[in-house]
């Protein structure tokens, strides 16, 4: 009776399968960061989508950290949530052990750490952490879910990431642009200015909007220098 | 008995299926197809009838095309929109518009809508669903206007209001909040466009423009691209790059004539 089961002519469905134990889900969302001379930037867009459906136009996966910190979060939302409420306690508890706020780069090392306790059950969290470093210049760090991370002058995470990065290689790094200088690894910081820069990343977002269905309703924009963080909103198409 | 009732003489061949499913467990992933996770719609009216689609097609979660016609031609007094794989309901509502441009010269009489829904669902029940085309047919014959939703398996519904595809939940709000019988034109254009509209911008599949089409006895009114409420705002930069961008790695000219040097012509008068 194999015939059964391995003539599609008879037996057309596939046999009923055991449900599978699925702790994770993609909500969609894009980040993008650049880290200038004295600036960073972080972007994000609002919408958080399941399948085929919009959940809200609105749910920010970016968030201040401290007048020198923003993290991006991008993935599966209540572990964003999780990871972002686990780092706010931490810097509370280093501020109160140590009477001064976390540096940006401390920030990056124990948000490593926190990923990679949890290596054999990960958090489904891509993210992006932007600020100043203590020398006042700009710094952007991204991670995997499992906690290896590198500084890099820019990045973009999330569902239209494949579309921006490398946008951002050619705009910001120069990549591939003969004559102009390269922005590398061992000086990792854009040579643009903040206006510049804040075109590159509006640019990026309308286009990404245009072509990835899980990007688009609002993008929020975290501008971090040493007066503080700025935050602005921009509305991006809805459909 | 068992012996001569071969798999193979029920007039199917599925030595491609068994193939491809070999294929599949050895790691071989199938070529994606374009689909239109789309919303399309249609519904009747006091002397017509009213179809509406949405402009997008998606490849997984990237959009292939901002501006694609999903309403189909099938005959003067006929159209279709399709929902699914693009290519299933371009070929489909295709040839079966050939076959009714050749029913119609055969007969000499005007195309009938439920001969072309009928067409349609023999055609898709024949492939058991392989075929993904989800449609909305809608004409007016001699016998008055008619509506025709079709699925892939081929079962077909004949319905005053209609909505298929993934924003289909999206647009049939509208159509069951405020659809009601012998609406005027502009009443039933403007209502179709709104559920259109609602599938746009509440379904990630469907975005994008609204394309409708009026059919009404003796009288079609394709209106591609009726509203636009997702044009693209201006960017902020022209990405141009200034000349010599792009590095040269090597030249190399390739000599086609013989250049010899030689006594020059005398030219003196």
């Amino acid at each position: 009776m194999d015939m059964l089961a391995t003539n599609p002519a008879v037996h057309p469905t596939s046999t009923a399968k055991q449900a599978a134990f699925s702790p994770y889900a993609d909500h969609g969302g894009t980040n993008l960061a650049i880290a200038g001379a004295d600036y960073c930037i972080l972007a994000s867009d609002t919408r958080q989508s399941s399948g085929y459906n919009i959940n809200t136009r609105f749910a920010p996966k970016t968030f201040k950290l401290s007048d020198k910190s923003v993290l991006a979060t991008a993935g599966c939302q209540p572990d964003c949530n999780m990871v972002v409420t686990r780092v706010k306690h931490s810097m509370k508890g280093y501020k109160y052990t140590h009477n001064k706020e976390m540096s940006t780069p401390a920030i990056a090392q124990m948000l490593s750490i926190m990923l990679y306790q949890k290596r054999f059950f990960p958090y489904y969290d891509f993210n992006i952490l932007g600020g100043l470093d203590e020398e006042g210049k700009g710094c952007v760090f991204c991670y995997d879910a499992v906690g290896s991370y590198e500084r890099v002058p820019c990045n973009a995470y999330g569902s239209a990431s494949a579309l921006i990065q490398p946008f951002l290689d050619n705009q910001v790094r120069n990549k591939n642009q003969q004559g102009k200088e390269k922005v590398t690894e061992f000086d990792p910081v854009a040579r643009l200015s903040i206006d510049e820069a804040m075109r590159i990343v509006k640019d990026a977002f309308t286009s990404a909007t245009e072509r990835d269905i899980y990007t688009g309703d609002f993008l929020q924009i975290f501008i971090v220098t040493s007066a503080g963080v700025e935050e602005q909103l921009h509305p991006l198409k809805r459909d | 008995m068992s012996a001569r009732i071969d798999q193979t003489a029920t007039g199917f061949d599925f030595g491609l299926a068994k193939r491809n499913a070999s294929l599949e467990a050895s790691g071989v992933k199938a070529p994606n197809a374009t689909k239109t996770g789309t919303t399309i719609v249609g519904l009747i009216f006091k002397d017509g009838l009213v179809l509406g689609a949405d402009t997008r097609a998606t490849a997984g979660s990237i959009v292939a095309d901002k501006n694609c016609e999903k309403i189909h031609y099938i005959a003067p007094n006929m159209y279709c929109c399709g929902a699914g794989t693009a290519a299933d309901t371009e070929y489909t509502t295709n040839m079966i518009s050939s076959q009714m441009a050749l029913h119609n010269m055969s007969t000499g009489r005007e195309s009938r809508v439920v001969t072309a829904m009928t067409l349609l669902k023999q055609y898709l029940f024949r492939y058991q669903g392989h075929i993904s085309a989800a449609l909305v047919l809608g004409g007016y014959d001699v016998t008055g206007p008619h509506l025709y939703t079709i699925y892939p398996h081929g079962s077909t519904d004949k319905l005053p209001y209609v909505t298929m595809g993934s924003g289909s939940l999206a647009a049939m709000s509208v159509f069951e909040s405020r659809w009601r019988p012998d609406m005027e034109r502009q009443e039933a254009i403007d209502m179709v466009k709104d559920a259109i509209e609602a599938g746009i911008f509440n379904d990630l599949g469907s975005g994008s423009n609204v394309d409708v089409c009026v059919i009404e006895k003796g009288k079609v009114d394709y209106l591609r691209n009726y509203a636009k409420p997702n044009e693209r705002v201006q960017k902020e930069q022209s990405y141009k790059f200034a000349r010599g961008t792009t590095a040269v790695i090597k030249t190399s000219i390739r000599d086609l004539v013989t250049v010899t040097e030689d006594t020059a012509m005398d030219i003196t008068a």
